[in-house]
């Protein structure tokens, strides 16, 4: 792994079931990427894009073949020191938002921290403000999603996605249930975000449109990437 | 327990307020049944007791009964002392043991008495009576003697006695009056009527005539000893145990009022069980009810723990926060459910002044603080089991990627 690789997996597979029923739907995927770098990960429903992105999340682990991150071999920690490195090292958006219905902005932003560290701290509200401001959302901050439009709460997503400085974001569809204008929103945050704070991104789209917005293509067909 | 884990706990709860009053109610309502049934059969216990044991004494001490002497070694004949039928059984030294029994723990009252059989005599009626001679101030500390007069007073002078008023309606006796008594020693005297009493007890208020201690012993012809030592004890049916280090320490024969009535004292303790099992269910109902609760909450919020745990959260925090929402909901509504029933069993009169019909429920015995510390300790237990089952719950299928 060369020094700017900050992940890198090869002969990575997965497959659901066992024995005759099982089915293979990672078949020998050779991947990394590195510091800083943001990238389209494409491919049609069944491709294996959601599968790949839980593994490389940490979420899930491959059935076999290698995965390496940050110098640590993923494929032989514990559940719970995969817990740790996801919580140090890796931020999440989803194509749902997931944010807790019972907390404002400010506090779902801070939540990956906090449930981390046990408790919320000065510093940490300090730093989601810091993030609310830059995805737009300073005058959101007490209010719970409910009251929240789609893309300010996708926005709240990846401003919690960014709460402990991740080395990589993995966005699995992170436009996909917004419309146009606020998909553009979304994805001119992310570019913003990735040039500013140097943070990776791997965002899986099924969107052309969101794809050319990212410097790297990468096509995934059948359980193998066809173009990387 | 995290800080983190309070927080998210209680504002779930808050952030539900319907939901969460709904539950707190449930277990509101079964604490208030708990301290309900605690009460009710305390106070059961207690009347019963009142009413049955309440004007007896607990434990009576007297000579124990000796075996006859042997007087010749055991050969064709075998010679021993036959028990002396005209000498009255009597505690001879009887002022040493009584500091010993004022020590000894669960005493509260104790009266040395003279006893005796005499009958009455007024004009050509007569009647047998027991008599039951007392020391000053020691009137009413086994049965409530001032309490039970209807008529007269409780007073008693060398002259002065006091009769049942069963007993002075079958000889038409009134207070003022003067009956000639003469006891089983061959002895006789005047006495005058000071009051007359209903204890409730039917060979008590026919028979029993109470008078001065000194006036017993002139009349039974015991100038030092006496005949027995009747002890209240609390609670009462701690009488056998205590009645037990009394025959030890005094050498006396103590007998409880168990032993002669022990299908009452078997009866009370077969209520006892009855109301532990009935309080027993009413935990397990609050146990039952907060554990479903607390799973279809985790059913219907696995998107949430799912997330939480893909951003990090440990198995420890989503335990914590699950178990944590449980007991609270458990000590609010232990509390509430507490404080409820006290304030309904607030009118209530107390067991002593429950008349024909009315439920005696004695607010003390209630177990107010029990039920709180129980069903807080049995809503944690119960949130252990489906707060394991949230934090096993796979991120991935839960946010359903």
């Amino acid at each position: 792994m060369s020094a700017g690789t900050i992940f890198s997996v090869s002969a990575l597979t997965k497959a659901f079931g066992e024995g005759e029923a099982a089915a293979l739907v990672l078949k020998g995927i050779d991947l990394a990427m590195n510091a800083g770098e943001m990238a389209a990960l494409l491919g049609p429903s069944g491709s294996g894009k959601s599968t790949l992105l839980t593994i490389l999340g940490t979420l899930m682990r491959a059935s076999g073949g290698e995965h390496e991150m940050l110098g640590t071999d993923l494929m032989k920690a514990s559940d719970a020191q995969r817990t740790a490195f996801r919580s140090r090292y890796l931020g999440f958006v989803f194509q749902f938002h997931h944010l807790l219905p019972d907390l404002s902005a400010l506090e779902n932003v801070m939540m990956p921290a906090a449930a981390a560290a046990g408790r919320e701290t000065r510093s940490m509200r300090m730093r989601a403000m810091e993030l609310l401001d830059a995805v737009g959302l300073a005058d959101r901050r007490d209010y719970r999603p409910s009251a929240m439009s789609g893309g300010q709460r996708q926005r709240a997503a990846v401003a919690r996605a960014l709460i402990n400085n991740p080395v990589l974001v993995l966005a699995d569809e992170p436009t996909g249930n917004l419309d146009r204008q606020s998909a553009d929103q979304v994805m001119d945050l992310i570019r913003s975000i990735n040039q500013a704070m140097a943070t990776s991104f791997l965002i899986s789209t099924h969107d052309e449109h969101i794809a050319a917005q990212c410097p790297r293509r990468i096509e995934l067909l059948d359980g193998r990437i066809v173009r990387s | 327990m995290s800080r983190y884990a309070v927080k998210l706990a209680t504002r779930h709860l808050l952030a539900h307020p319907g939901q969460t009053a709904l539950l707190m109610a449930g277990v509101a309502l079964g604490v208030s049944v708990f301290i309900f049934m605690s009460a009710l059969i305390g106070g059961l216990a207690t009347l019963l007791t009142l009413r049955t044991v309440g004007s007896i004494p607990h434990i009576v001490l007297e000579m124990p009964d000796r075996d006859p002497a042997i007087l010749a070694a055991p050969g064709r004949a075998q010679v021993v002392l036959q028990k002396d039928l005209s000498r009255r059984d009597q505690i001879t030294i009887w002022q040493p043991a009584i500091p010993i029994v004022e020590k000894t723990a669960g005493v509260t009252a104790i009266s040395p008495q003279i006893r005796g059989s005499a009958f009455v005599e007024r004009g050509q009626a007569v009647a047998p009576v027991g008599i039951i001679g007392v020391l000053p101030g020691k009137l009413s500390v086994i049965a409530d003697i001032d309490a039970a007069i209807t008529a007269g007073s409780s007073s008693l002078p060398a002259d002065g006695i006091l009769i049942g008023s069963r007993l002075a309606r079958d000889l038409g006796l009134r207070v003022g009056q003067v009956v000639r008594l003469s006891s089983d020693r061959g002895r006789s005297r005047s006495f005058r009527i000071g009051g007359i009493f209903t204890l409730g007890i039917a060979s008590a208020d026919r028979q029993a005539i109470y008078m001065n201690f000194t006036a017993a012993r002139a009349l039974f012809d015991l100038p030092t000893g006496i005949s027995r030592i009747e002890i209240k004890v609390q609670p009462a049916t701690a009488a056998p145990a205590i009645a037990e280090r009394l025959r030890r320490s005094t050498g006396l024969k103590a007998t409880a009022w168990t032993e002669d009535n022990s299908q009452l004292f078997e009866g009370l303790d077969a209520q006892a069980r009855t109301g532990a099992i009935i309080k027993a269910f009413s935990l397990v109902t609050i146990v039952v009810g907060i554990a479903s609760a607390m799973l279809l909450s985790i059913v219907r919020r696995q998107s949430e723990i799912g997330i939480m745990r893909a951003m990090g959260a440990s198995k420890r925090l989503v335990i914590s926060i699950f178990v944590l929402e449980g007991t609270l909901i458990g000590l609010v509504g232990a509390v509430v459910g507490a404080l409820a029933a006290w304030l309904a069993l607030l009118p209530l009169p107390p067991v002593t002044a429950v008349r024909s019909g009315g439920l005696p429920i004695d607010r003390a015995q209630g177990d107010f603080l029990l039920a709180i510390a129980l069903t807080t300790l049995a809503a944690m237990l119960a949130s252990i089991l489906p707060a394991r089952n949230a934090a096993r719950i796979d991120p991935v299928e839960a946010i359903g990627q």
